[in-house]
């Protein structure tokens, strides 16, 4: 059954519809009212609040920390400056992906990593013989991530940080109504926007006002979002965000190496659009090997984009009578992807309806030669029961990227 | 492109930098034409403009809500990466004196619960006139996206097209033909009697069908414009009507950056004296300061009578043409107040802020509606009009200091033909602009302490400073007899005028105004159709 979050006395007053769903073992929100279009929104035009305690955390520390984790992962975490963030995924000993997630490096000798799956063992596997410590700390840190155009307005006024000086995949301390918390600019949106960890084994702190670390965090931002538009946000929200960022989701875009029955189930980073994060010329890593030798080869498929031709699904749509229906929200039943004969060259892994785009997107791996964009490909849509066939054009991720995620 | 051209000709000049007008000139900039924008006022946007009026606030001084801009558009132009954002309306709140009134929630289920508070049969039958009305709305549809059907041509293209429109209508049979004949001829209030029985649903539902016209919600023909509210359940853009962040100028200058980033050009302060006509063909146009500019084509996004009366000229016209211009009803009913407010107004029975997420009607009762009709027939302001009011600082803080709002009041009636004659509204300004605030009032107590700023624009003033003549904000009532193939004239619904090379892109235009851009693309796609340009 699964658990709640540090927020839960305050998600779950403000989550009137009820929607709930298990993420990681925690009770999480799909959306707070029935439709989740005006969370969308707020991510988009104001600001969402949500709470990504689900998320597995690892502390990695001691003085071999930096060398193991640029053994276990693509990047050569050595080289990452104190202070800062950054996104990677780690594969097995074929290089094929196991997850992805963020590095911290809080202090010298001191990170966090964050994934979408258990990784102890995996990681402690690889640890012998160094000196550094693990400790899971998922259920220590309670994390909400505040996402969009004003978040950072709304941080302003709760915490004592320099927002304005704390760049894109920064992380800095901080202190939110006088508790003690970490802010990353960081999140899963493709937006302007912040990730906040706030410890809950260290107690209500003494202080005025009332609740624990995590919940004082909590309404603290929520007052302070009143004059900025600021809603609670759930997942529903955040899967379309994500697919219009042109972000993979580990279970639903490829599958971790370590669940799979067969190889072509399993995923490289080059197949996943991850090759960006591959640093091969370097010392020994898991599945550098591997990975070196899909470089130089070439892979077989390739992570595109795809913009499913509006017109041509308006037309499937007339031919029954019917004006063209688009859920609202993403969604994530694989959709195979054909050539324009009609031979099957991939997988849609999720998709969705971008509301700012006007477009119907969809995240896909197709056989490279199929890759480049602006390649013409079609993809399997059902209309009224029977299957049709529509035109999508190969684009580039990410769909939508504003200047103000970075500036 | 040949050298002549880059040297300085225009292949195409837009007379205004309205919404309709910078989309025209992105379509043509973007097919390789080199396009130049003339703005007369120092800001683009025409009425679809934001102007700080108020330090900190944000007026969307005329257009107020973006109803059915197309999604083809926003697509074609890559209108996200130039900054357009729009915000979904979430309610419909219907406020009364002596109760919590009537909200309308995205949600259907919270929307049946208002709804029975009234008539339990109402609820039920809601979900079902919504489904009839976007059946019907799926042909207007199709109509919103294509040029207007020629049926005087015997191009067999038009005639395709014209049989195509009969094939739609036929098409859900003897029962929809006779919902459609019935939705052209009916007024509002008898075409919504025949389905509901609470009058606090069927007045405000009945404004929809009167917005824009000089007609009253038991007008003949009013019924046909309630079809509009449908439009946006079917165009794939979910929940269409929206604000603009930052106000609804944000979309004139998405538009704008869109057509730079093609090439065009764009001027403000730029008014345009006429246009230049040489043997029946426009070749430029002759700005007010006396400046001439060359240009293969001109393009007007004003409306008709500006476009011929003022920038062409009766003499160079036809009498038959002159003819139905005169008969062009443009006839304003309609002004607006804009309000600065440093608290949110407080409804009688409601807590909180999620009923103001969309718009706010007060239109309590038929009669109220008629009334309000019945002053404006003999050449008064309402004395308690419909208003349609939005608080869009709610759901887009940017437009107002923290904690502070921007209320903006669309006000009916206001005819621009007032008894004293319309050059004697300056005189009556105030007074309206009372007469507003005292009926929002009425509904929400504590308004007046709360008001920073005041803005009030008559008929008068939406001429004057807009260029919108007798203050229509559609370019033209969107009436039957002047709609499709007879907007604005008949023989000239494509675009095209009498005057060569001069053409028209603006709401005065098939299919109409709204805040769709839907003229503008049209008519560049209609010219980059022809080969003229």
């Amino acid at each position: 059954m699964p658990i709640p979050s540090p927020f839960h006395s305050r998600t779950s007053k403000l989550c009137t519809s009820l929607r709930w769903k298990d993420w990681a073992g925690y009770h999480a929100v799909c959306s707070y009212r029935t439709c989740h279009e005006p969370e969308y929104f707020a991510f988009r035009h104001a600001a969402g609040l949500i709470d990504v305690t689900p998320l597995f955390k690892y502390e990695v520390y001691g003085p071999d920390a930096a060398a193991l984790l640029a053994r276990i992962t693509v990047r050569d975490i050595t080289k990452l400056g104190v202070g800062r963030v950054t996104y990677l995924c780690w594969c097995d000993d074929d290089g094929k992906v196991v997850d992805d997630g963020t590095v911290s490096r809080l202090e010298e000798d001191y990170f966090r990593v964050t994934a979408a799956e258990p990784s102890l063992s995996w990681f402690e596997r690889m640890a012998r013989g160094y000196q550094v410590t693990i400790e899971d700390s998922t259920q220590r840190w309670g994390a909400l991530a505040l996402q969009g155009p004003n978040s950072r307005d709304i941080l302003k006024q709760v915490s004592d940080a320099d927002m304005d000086g704390l760049g894109f995949f920064r992380v800095v301390r901080a202190q939110l109504d006088g508790v003690e918390a970490f802010i990353s600019r960081t999140g899963y949106t493709g937006d302007l926007g912040y990730e906040i960890w706030v410890d809950t084994s260290a107690g209500s702190p003494g202080s005025a006002g009332s609740g624990t670390a995590a919940e004082r965090v909590y309404d603290a931002l929520t007052e302070a979002g009143r004059n900025f538009g600021l809603l609670p946000a759930g997942l529903d929200a955040m899967d379309v965000t994500r697919i219009e960022a042109g972000f993979i989701m580990n279970g639903v875009d490829y599958f971790s190496a370590h669940h799979c029955l067969t190889e072509m189930r399993k995923s490289s980073p080059y197949e996943l659009g991850l090759g960006w994060t591959v640093k091969l010329d370097r010392g020994p890593f898991v599945g550098q090997a591997a990975l070196a030798r899909e470089k130089r080869a070439g892979s077989a498929r390739l992570f595109v984009g795809l913009d499913v031709a509006w017109t041509d699904l308006e037309r499937v749509f007339a031919g029954y009578g019917l004006p063209p229906e688009i859920s609202s929200a993403a969604w994530r039943d694989g959709r195979p992807v054909y050539d324009r004969d009609g031979r099957w060259i991939g997988q849609a892994t999720s998709g969705a309806w971008s509301p700012v785009l006007k477009k119907n997107l969809a995240l896909a791996q197709l056989e490279a030669s199929f890759a480049t964009p602006g390649e013409r490909v079609e993809i399997e849509l059902t209309a009224e029961y029977r299957r049709h066939r529509v035109t999508a054009t190969v684009v580039k991720p990410p769909f939508f990227n504003p200047p103000r995620k970075r500036a | 492109m040949n050298p002549a051209q880059r040297s300085g000709r225009y292949d195409a000049v837009v007379i205004g930098g309205g919404h309709n007008g910078l989309v025209c000139a992105a379509y043509l900039a973007k097919a390789g034409r080199k396009v130049l924008v003339l703005e007369r006022r120092h800001v683009l946007g025409g009425a679809a403009v934001t102007e700080e009026l108020h330090p900190g606030f944000h007026f969307s001084v005329c257009s107020y809500v973006v109803s059915l801009f197309r999604p083809s558009i926003i697509r074609d132009l890559d209108l996200a990466k130039h900054g357009m954002e729009i915000i979904p309306l979430e309610t419909a709140f219907a406020p009364r004196i002596d109760d919590c009134g009537l909200c309308r929630w995205s949600d259907p289920g919270r929307t049946r619960h208002e709804i029975s508070r009234f008539s339990a049969r109402d609820a039920e039958i809601y979900p079902e006139f919504s489904l009839t009305m976007t059946k019907m709305a799926q042909l207007v549809r199709n109509i919103i996206d294509s040029p207007a059907p020629d049926p005087t041509s015997w191009n067999p293209a038009e005639l395709f097209r014209l049989l195509r429109l009969g094939k739609e209508l036929q098409r859900g049979g003897a029962e929809s033909v006779g919902m459609n004949l019935k939705l052209l001829t009916m007024s509002a209030v008898d075409f919504l009697d025949r389905w509901f029985e609470s009058e606090v649903l069927k007045a405000v539902m009945s404004v929809s069908g009167i917005i824009g016209t000089f007609l009253g919600v038991r007008s003949p023909g009013t019924a046909y414009v309630l079809l509009h509210h449908y439009m946006g359940e079917i165009d794939g853009a979910f929940r269409s009507w929206g604000y603009s962040k930052g106000g609804t100028g944000g979309i004139s200058l998405a538009c704008a950056r869109a057509a730079e980033s093609f090439g065009a050009e764009i001027r403000t302060g730029a008014g345009v004296e006429r246009v230049r006509i040489k043997n029946g063909r426009a070749t430029g146009i002759v700005l007010a300061n006396g400046d001439e500019i060359e240009a293969k084509t001109v393009i007007s996004s004003c409306d008709p009578r500006l476009t011929f009366f003022g920038l062409v000229g009766r003499d160079h016209l036809d009498g038959d043409f002159v003819e139905q211009i005169e008969r062009y009803k443009l006839r304003g009913s309609s002004g607006k107040v804009n309000l600065a407010v440093d608290r949110l107004p407080r409804f009688h029975g409601r807590e909180g802020t999620d009923f103001l997420r969309g718009d706010i009607a007060i239109a309590p009762s038929i009669d109220y509606l008629e009334r309000a009709y019945d002053q404006a027939k003999y050449g008064e302001f309402s004395e308690r009009p419909y208003l349609n009011v939005v608080i869009p600082s709610i759901m887009d803080p940017s437009v107002a200091p923290p904690g502070q709002h921007v209320i903006s009041m669309f006000v009916q009636y206001a005819p621009y033909d007032i008894k004293e004659g319309p050059e004697n509204w300056p005189s009556k300004r105030q007074a309206f602009g009372d007469t507003v605030v005292d009926t929002l009032a009425e509904y929400c107590p504590g308004l007046k302490e709360s008001i920073l700023y005041r803005q009030v624009l008559t008929p008068w003033d939406l001429e004057q400073e807009f260029g919108l003549s007798e203050g229509n904000i559609f370019q033209g009532e969107l009436s039957l007899e002047q709609l499709l193939f007879q907007r604005p004239a008949a023989g000239w619904a494509r675009y095209r005028t009498p005057i060569k090379n001069l053409w028209m892109c603006g709401s005065g235009t098939h299919p109409g105004g709204g805040l769709m851009g839907a003229p503008g693309q049209l008519a560049a796609l209609s010219m980059l159709g022809s080969r003229q340009t």
